[in-house]
């Protein structure tokens, strides 16, 4: 049986650095999954880009929960996808790139943000770009921040028969 | 300075939906059903085999009618009021968590209806655990929701279907509508 479940692509970062890139993703799959579990120099949101759309094609939609109250909010035609955070102790953002490589659809993503000491979120992302398959994707901490020594990115394809 | 970039091992632990999986030869493509033009009203998965532990449902999906519509879960055909749910949901301006409880069915949240924004689908990751277990009843759980750049849901909702048979059919449906062109079903199942 072929198999389901692969890794693509994993990058840890051994300099502190602004932005990772995954480029060149194959159409091969049906759904994406990208694990971040790392840190960043300070506590911000974490920014996808597609296929390096600058435009004010992105927006998400948030519930969150940070010990005291439950809340949500959301972002609109903005140029990056805020559908993730990264703060300056272990954190963790599991991405679910939905039906990625399709040509019909507007592209949506899941999200599923841990952090010990601060919040845990889910958030929903939309990028509305003329549909296309995704084929790179670029993540970086909101606010300038890098990305710190240790985080790992990792890239898996999931294909449906 | 990039990154350096390695190809990992098949032999490592890694995330699905919300799950942890130890190898990832241990998740299955069982099958996969996409929306034909003109819409489908039901899709089912059928003579699930009992041979994994637990079963994940990943879907793209939007709905033909005017109203949002949840996602409606029946297993094994069941009509009877034995399915019982709760979410937690935001919908970009507040928290909302309710109920719902002896349906006849259980909800996913939410899909977009047909007059939002063009192109957007939701999306859907669901965990149905120990589903070939004879022995206890049936608990769901679901991340999921859309975007539609100004509107939107996320949702995070757990299930439950008082029946302890071995789960053999899944069957989705969306109220008064079709699940629209391009919707996509995939059911994969996972070994324990």
């Amino acid at each position: 049986m072929p198999a389901t479940y692969e890794p693509i692509s994993t990058q840890t970062i051994g300099t502190a650095i602004a932005s990772v890139t995954f480029s060149s993703v194959p159409a091969t799959y049906t759904d994406l999954i990208l694990v971040f579990n790392g840190t960043s120099a300070s506590t911000q949101g974490m920014e996808l880009r597609f296929n390096g759309d600058t435009a004010t094609n992105y927006s998400a939609t948030r519930l969150r929960g940070d010990g005291a109250s439950a809340a949500s909010d959301r972002s609109s035609s903005l140029d990056v996808m805020e559908v993730g955070n990264v703060y300056t102790s272990q954190t963790v953002n599991v991405f679910q790139i939905m039906n990625y490589a399709n040509t019909t659809t507007f592209k949506t993503v899941l999200c599923r943000s841990n952090n010990d000491s601060a919040q845990v979120s889910a958030r929903v992302g939309l990028w509305r770009k003329t549909p296309e398959a995704i084929t790179t994707i670029f993540l970086r901490p909101a606010g300038g921040a890098n990305f710190s020594v240790g985080s790992v990115f990792t890239l898996y394809g999931i294909k449906a028969a | 300075m990039r990154g350096q970039r390695t190809r990992p091992s098949t032999l490592v632990g890694a995330w699905v939906g919300n799950g942890l999986v130890t190898n990832l030869g241990d998740f299955e493509s069982i099958a996969t059903t996409t929306v034909g033009s003109g819409g489908q009203a039901t899709i089912t998965f059928s003579s699930i085999p009992a041979t994994y532990k637990h079963l994940q449902l990943r879907m793209i999906s939007r709905g033909t009618g005017t109203a949002e519509f949840t996602i409606r879960v029946r297993l094994n055909g069941d009509t009877g009021s034995n399915y019982t749910n709760h979410f937690l949901e935001g919908d970009g301006t507040s928290a909302i968590s309710g109920s719902n409880i002896s349906g006849t069915y259980m909800n996913l949240y939410v899909q977009p209806k047909s007059s939002a924004l063009a192109n957007v689908f939701g999306g859907f990751v669901v965990d149905v655990l120990d589903y070939a277990n004879t022995n206890k009843y049936k608990t769901v759980r679901h991340l999921g929701g859309y975007d539609a750049n100004g509107s939107g849901y996320i949702d995070l909702d757990s299930g439950l279907w008082m029946n302890s048979s071995a789960i053999t059919s899944i069957e989705l449906t969306t109220g008064a509508t079709s699940f629209a062109e391009y919707s996509s079903f995939a059911l994969y199942g996972i070994k324990g």
